[in-house]
């Protein structure tokens, strides 16, 4: 679900993030019109109302972990866990996180790719959220929250800043909720 | 310079939950993980919380972090003093129009991207990683910076690995570091 549609129609902190969203045509491909979210980190006021108005949708839900999917959810997870005095967890390409770990295979357009997350770094009874910029086809979101639900912790929802149409319309994803901030920019 | 122990109670507990994992990637390398230490909300607040403290009245428009770790913690201290936030990263990540540098690895070269666009002429910026090593990704980080005509205050990192000298390679720029590794 957009945050337009769960509680904060007309809040117009929303155009101010949408707005601070630089589409790039034809990257990293031909047809892909990217959704380059740099543009909203460079922007101090709108990058800070990203992070509040997920901070005040979650900082009453006894979250006990906030899990940033690389590299992109790392620039928004951390800032959000510490607000709301929660774990962070990095989600990561293979090969990345040092010691045991366990990993998700998911689908790409072409191939498969992997997640892997610390053994250990989550408990079975912690309360998560899954982060990301951005959710097209959900791939990515899904094999995290299988990562965190195999270790028995509960996936309360999964929270990107923009949602692509592949999305729009739907509220849940693998079976968990979904929240977007705002729709791609044209 | 480093926050000595005796300066900051905060220190300790950043120190203790860094996690020593001996030979990764390779053998013979203890690499320092700081995973553990987002792992507690406190230290990780405090990490955070020092670095801010230091840089908050010093003018500073720019925390460029280095990918990946450096975007777990560049985020938080630019939105905490007002700064724009900037990744560098690594090649094609980036779209539109970049300005690449290239470094020197111990076996071979890697490269590290800015948007052309991000900085402008005569800003003040800060570098921050999670560890500065040989201090190759560091200096590259500030010869994009510079490059855009930004002026580099200083590069600021939780670890620093004192025996290779990476602080000799920031172009005699100042190095704010928490702790040593262990």
């Amino acid at each position: 679900m957009f945050a337009a549609e769960n509680g904060l129609k007309g809040d117009p902190r929303l155009k101010g993030i949408s707005d601070s969203i630089t589409v790039v045509p034809h990257f990293p491909k031909p047809g892909i019109m990217f959704q380059d979210i740099t543009t909203l980190l460079s922007n101090p006021k709108a990058f800070k109302d990203t992070i509040d108005i997920f901070v005040d949708r979650y900082r009453d839900m006894d979250i006990s972990v906030v899990a940033g999917i690389e590299a992109r959810g790392f620039m928004f997870a951390p800032t959000i866990a510490l607000a709301i005095g929660a774990k962070f967890i990095p989600l990561r390409k293979p090969g990345k996180l040092p010691g045991e770990v366990i990993s998700e295979a998911y689908e790409l357009e072409y191939g498969k790719d992997r997640l892997e997350m610390h053994v250990g770094a989550v408990q079975r009874g912690d309360r998560a959220l899954v982060i990301d910029d951005l959710v097209a086809t959900g791939g990515t979101l899904s094999a995290a929250t299988r990562l965190l639900e195999r270790v028995g912790a509960e996936v309360v929802e999964c929270a990107c800043v923009i949602g692509l149409p592949e999305v729009k319309g739907r509220c849940r994803l693998g079976g968990r909720p979904l929240y977007m901030l705002v729709e791609p920019r044209q | 310079m480093s926050a000595c122990k005796e300066d900051d109670p905060r220190i300790d507990g950043i120190q203790s939950r860094i996690r020593v994992v001996p030979n990764f990637p390779k053998p013979g390398i203890m690499f320092q993980d700081i995973t553990t230490l987002l792992l507690d909300p406190k230290a990780f607040k405090d990490t955070i919380d020092l670095f801010v403290e230091r840089y908050k009245s010093k003018n500073i428009t720019i925390v460029a972090g280095i990918e990946a770790r450096g975007f777990i913690f560049g985020p938080p201290i630019a939105l905490a003093i007002g700064a724009k936030f900037v990744p560098l990263r690594k090649p094609k990540k980036l779209p539109g129009k970049v300005f690449r540098e290239e470094y020197d690895l111990e076996y071979g070269s890697d490269c590290l991207e800015m948007h052309v666009g991000a900085v402008e002429s005569g800003e003040c910026a800060l570098v921050v990683d999670d560890l500065i090593a040989t201090g190759g990704t560091l200096c590259a980080a500030m010869n994009l910076l510079e490059r855009a005509g930004a002026e580099v205050v200083e590069c600021a990192c939780v670890i620093e690995i004192p025996d290779l000298k990476g602080r000799d390679r920031l172009k005699g720029k100042p190095l704010f570091v928490l702790v040593e590794s262990q």
